[in-house]
Parts: structure tokens; sequence; C-alpha cells
């Protein structure tokens, strides 16, 4: 039997990656609390674990060095947050205490995946040392 | 890795209100200065923030920046702008700084403002702060993984 680390490791990489950029977002949001015009923003957990886990997304090889670079990526994977206050003044959506919950809930999961990919690397370990 | 992006987001914020707290120290500092002409009085002063994209035509030249957005949106002080607000102008004739009709030009600051961004911007700067923390401690542990304990 073949042994492949990327079926071991199992969905928890990709759920790792999808955590990550969810809490650059958070983070993003509550950097600009104070920015007039803000508009607070999230991902959708399912759609960056769909994005990380198929890798959608184009880019163009460049054969010549006057070619434009091209990424193309899936758009509108971010989302706009529905702000419960609808006018605050100055256009800004941010809800503090919202995305405050929401980072330490988004690294609580994070750190699951972790503990997840923990036990997964230290089963193989196992596997292949035979149990000692 | 872009957890690492969430230091340099977490970081511009920092600045951003450090900077305003600077300002605001110094607007209150100036609150009570007096003078004799419109002209040398203290303006209150206030910080402009902007949401800055982290790859906004930073990229390599040539670079479709407008097609792939990042989520990472850090701070930026886009300037600082005088208040329009108009002076105080007192009439204090027995006041060494009086001008030669006998008023006196005050800043147009209002401490009660002041205090309120003063809390605020420290209040940002914790949260920030405390973003970071949490994420450095996510960031330890991810390089941990795979060892005991």
């Amino acid at each position: 039997m073949a042994l492949s680390i990327d079926k071991g490791l199992g969905i928890h990489q990709h759920a790792l990656l999808a955590r990550e950029q969810r809490a650059t977002v958070i983070a993003s949001n509550l950097a600009n609390a104070d920015t007039p015009g803000y508009k607070a923003k999230d991902l959708s957990f399912q759609d960056a674990l769909e994005r990380v886990q198929t890798r959608s997304g184009h880019s163009m090889s460049r054969t010549h060095n006057k070619h434009f670079e091209l990424n193309l990526e899936g758009s509108g994977r971010e989302k706009y947050r529905v702000p419960d206050q609808p006018d605050t003044g100055d256009g800004n959506t941010v809800d503090v205490q919202v995305e405050r919950n929401l980072y330490m809930r988004n690294s609580m999961e994070y750190q699951a995946s972790l503990t997840f990919l923990t036990s997964r690397i230290q089963g193989m370990q196992k596997a292949l040392s035979g149990g000692r | 890795m872009s957890l690492y992006n969430v230091f340099d987001v977490a970081g511009s914020a920092m600045s951003a209100q450090n900077m305003r707290l600077n300002v605001t120290a110094s607007n209150l500092a100036n609150a009570n200065s007096v003078s004799s002409s419109a002209g040398e009085t203290y303006r209150a002063r206030h910080p402009v923030f902007a949401a800055h994209m982290q790859e906004a035509m930073s990229g390599r030249p040539g670079r479709e920046s407008l097609l792939r957005q990042d989520s990472s949106v850090g701070v930026r002080v886009q300037g600082i702008v005088e208040d329009q607000k108009p002076l105080v102008v007192e009439y204090s004739p027995n006041h060494p700084m009086a001008d030669d009709e006998g008023y006196i030009y005050k800043p147009n600051v209002n401490v009660m403002e002041e205090m309120a961004n003063m809390m605020s911007a420290s209040r940002n700067y914790q949260t920030n702060v405390q973003v970071a923390d949490a994420t450095k401690q996510l960031l330890t542990r991810t390089l941990r993984m795979g060892q005991q304990g």
C-alpha cells in the first residue's frame, strides 16, 4: 500500500488555509474600524474551502516579458456584511464587537484544524515507525 | 501563509491609531495656547484615514491589479487636515497677549471631542495588538505542527 501524505492529511490542510484567509479578512475589518466609508467583509468558509481544494482561478503564463501578468481568481469571493446599524455617520459598517468574536471563533477553529492535523501526522509517524 | 499578512494589516492600523493619538495629544496640549492674531493661533488637527489595498499598483509593472482583489486591507493615513471651525475670540483687554482692540484668540480645540478621540484611538490600538498577539500564537502553533505537545 502506497502511503499518500496528501490523502493522509485529509481535508484539514485545506480547512487550515481557508481559516487563514478568513482571519486576514476579519483582521482587515478590525484594522479599518475607524476608516470612513470602509465596508466590513467576510468570506464564506464553504466557498473558501472549495476554492483552496480545487485551486480555482487561472493564470496565464508569460512567454514574453512584455506580456501582462494576469491572474484571474474567482470573483465575488468576499461578501459584504449586512450591518445591524445602517447609518453610522461616516459610512463605516464595522461592528468591532462582532468582528472580535468572529476573529476569536475563527482562531479556535483554526486551532481545531491544527490539532487534527497534528494527530494525523502523529498517526502517520506511528504507522511509519511500526508503532515504536 | 496569509496569516503573515495579518501582521501587516494590524501593524498599519496600530501606526494609524498611534498617529491619531499623537495628533490628539498635540491638540490637547495646545488647547489653551493663546495668541494675539488669528493667523498665529493653533488650529485643531485631525488625521484622515483611508483603506489601503496592500497590493494596489504595488506589483510589477504591467500587472493587472484590478483583477485580483487581495483580502488584506490595511489603513493608511492620507493626511492631516486642520479643523475649519472658527477660532474662539475673546475680549480680554487686560491679557498680556491682547491685540490693539483688546481681543485674544484661542484655538478651536474641542476638549471633549479630543478626549473621545483619544479613547477611541487607544481602544482600537488595543484591539489590533490583541489581533496581532492571537495571530502570533496561531503561527507559533502552526510552526510546531506535528511535534509532541
